[in-house]
């Protein structure tokens, strides 16, 4: 029960299509989309830091970057930006709860689904107003 | 069944102060980023949008001193929080002492100078000093 995913896929002898594939456990999941959310928002902090840098040099330099904000491209960019940001936010107060409440491990699956609703109706709300500005 | 574990996750490092005090600070800065980096996303992306912000906008937000002390506190704290989140992936993945050590000099010497650049961006900011920009902006 601890350790879902490859080791628990059923397979029944003589049932070969009875194998789903391999599903990645939760824990692994979670994680994996932790640090990769993580260290995307951090390559985003460092070119926000170089743009915001610009303003020093007066509304010339610092206007002409902008027309990389406002392309399509990265507009799109800016919505996964958001959703890394919730779903790190989400997920690390989860990772909190466990780290200093010792029970929670008995919990940990539900905790995850808990975050992950959290993260979902955050972002739809925040993806739904971002969307309706672009046009 | 096999016994469950009695913790998951990453346990709390023992026997080395710096790692202890990272390992405090990354869930402390975690938990007060979530208040200031979602304050921001909200009144940068929700509020406003990315077609209202330029040279004026900055100008206007930061006249107020409580918004350059939000922005420079986000700005430190994502910082060391981001850059200790790729001290501990480059331990993760990083075998080799040479590229390990070159690496971690990287993530240091990236973090002073993004610190640097972001607080001068912040604290020298003068819109005045550009001041036809200011008075066509009429703000």
């Amino acid at each position: 029960m601890v350790s879902r995913g490859a080791s628990e896929a059923t397979h029944r002898p003589g049932f070969v299509s009875s194998y789903g594939g391999y599903r990645a456990p939760q824990g692994m999941l979670s994680w994996a989309l932790h640090r990769i959310s993580g260290l995307g928002v951090l390559a985003f902090l460092l070119l926000h830091i170089v743009d915001i840098f610009l303003v020093g040099y007066g509304p010339g330099p610092f206007n002409n970057l902008l027309f990389l904000y406002r392309n399509p491209i990265f507009r799109i960019g800016e919505i996964v930006l958001v959703g890394a940001v919730y779903y790190h936010a989400a997920n690390g107060v989860r990772i909190i709860l466990i780290d200093f409440w010792p029970a929670a491990y008995k919990i940990e699956r539900q905790l995850y689904y808990i975050a992950m609703a959290v993260f979902i109706i955050g972002f739809a709300a925040t993806a739904a107003v971002m969307i309706a500005d672009m046009f | 069944m096999t016994a469950p574990h009695t913790r998951v996750g990453r346990p709390r490092p023992t026997g080395n102060n710096f790692e202890l005090y990272s390992w405090y600070f990354f869930r402390i800065s975690g938990l007060l980023l979530i208040f200031l980096a979602v304050t921001h996303l909200v009144i940068m992306h929700v509020v406003n949008n990315v077609s209202q912000i330029d040279f004026n906008f900055v100008a206007h937000r930061w006249g107020s001193p409580f918004w350059r002390s939000f922005d420079w506190l986000l700005l430190i704290l994502a910082l060391l929080h981001g850059f200790n989140g790729a001290r501990l992936s480059v331990d993760d993945y990083i075998r080799n002492r040479g590229w390990r050590m070159f690496a971690h000099s990287v993530i240091w010497s990236a973090l002073i100078i993004f610190i640097v650049l972001g607080t001068i961006a912040i604290v020298t900011f003068n819109p005045a000093s550009f001041s036809n920009a200011t008075a066509s902006a009429g703000r």
